[in-house]
């Protein structure tokens, strides 16, 4: 049961065995997100990030049997390729891993404070959000499966 | 009455600090008194503060709606849509 902000890389292999040790444990599924061609510097809101992250998870066990999670975001400046995130979620059973972890990635998208700068050749830019993330988190409203994307 | 006000991202580098302590009149006492209260300081804080839909805030690290009462020694921030994950 972690939630960590912090600036330090994560080795997902050792939070996946970190979670999975319980024998009623089934699945576990996992994300990472990394960056993308751009040099970027994090900022986030320290104390409401945490709670913010937790309150996702809190929302995530009501749905699904969750035994256990490890939800990890870094801050400060991260180069392309660096790991920013990870979600990894145990459970008795793949389908409610898959959901969870899928559930908790798109809330943290637009529900914990945290924001991109990214360092272009140009100039550096505030990432503005996007529409699609609303609409992938909306998609769960009341459903423990998330209704399709639009393509 | 006293209040903590926090920015952050590209509203804290418009305004130019990151916190401060606001002293309110008693009547400007919710969210979008403290709002207009920061706004008549012209400038980036009128340009910053003035189109809400991209301005989001949060009182005691909650998110809150414009209508939220504010007490003394509340924390209240001002942010841009988040872009995490």
């Amino acid at each position: 049961m972690k939630i960590s902000v912090q600036a330090e890389d994560f080795d997902l292999g050792l939070e996946v065995l970190d979670i999975q040790q319980d024998n009623r444990i089934g699945a576990v599924a996992s994300f990472v997100g990394q960056v993308r061609e751009v040099a970027m510097t994090l900022e986030h809101y320290p104390g409401m990030t945490e709670n913010a992250i937790k309150k996702i998870v809190e929302e995530a066990r009501a749905r699904w049997k969750i035994l256990d999670f490890s939800v990890i975001h870094r801050y400060g400046d991260l180069q392309p390729n660096d790991q920013i995130v990870m979600v990894a979620v145990a459970s008795s059973h793949r389908g409610d891993a898959f959901a969870a972890c899928q559930f908790i990635m798109d809330y943290l998208k637009t529900e914990a404070p945290f924001w991109k700068k990214e360092h272009h050749p140009e100039g550096v830019r505030w990432v503005d959000a996007r529409d699609s993330d609303d609409e992938a988190a909306q998609r769960w409203r009341g459903l423990k499966q998330p209704r399709l994307l639009k393509p | 009455m006293k209040v903590k006000v926090l920015f952050f991202a590209n509203l804290r580098e418009r305004v130019g600090t990151g916190v401060e302590v606001v002293d309110l009149p008693d009547s400007a006492s919710t969210v979008a008194g403290l709002r207009l209260h920061l706004m008549r300081r012209g400038g980036a804080w009128h340009d910053v503060l003035a189109d809400m839909k991209v301005v989001r805030v949060a009182v005691n690290q909650d998110m809150a709606a414009a209508s939220a009462p504010l007490n003394p020694g509340d924390e209240v921030a001002f942010f841009p849509p988040v872009t995490g994950g």
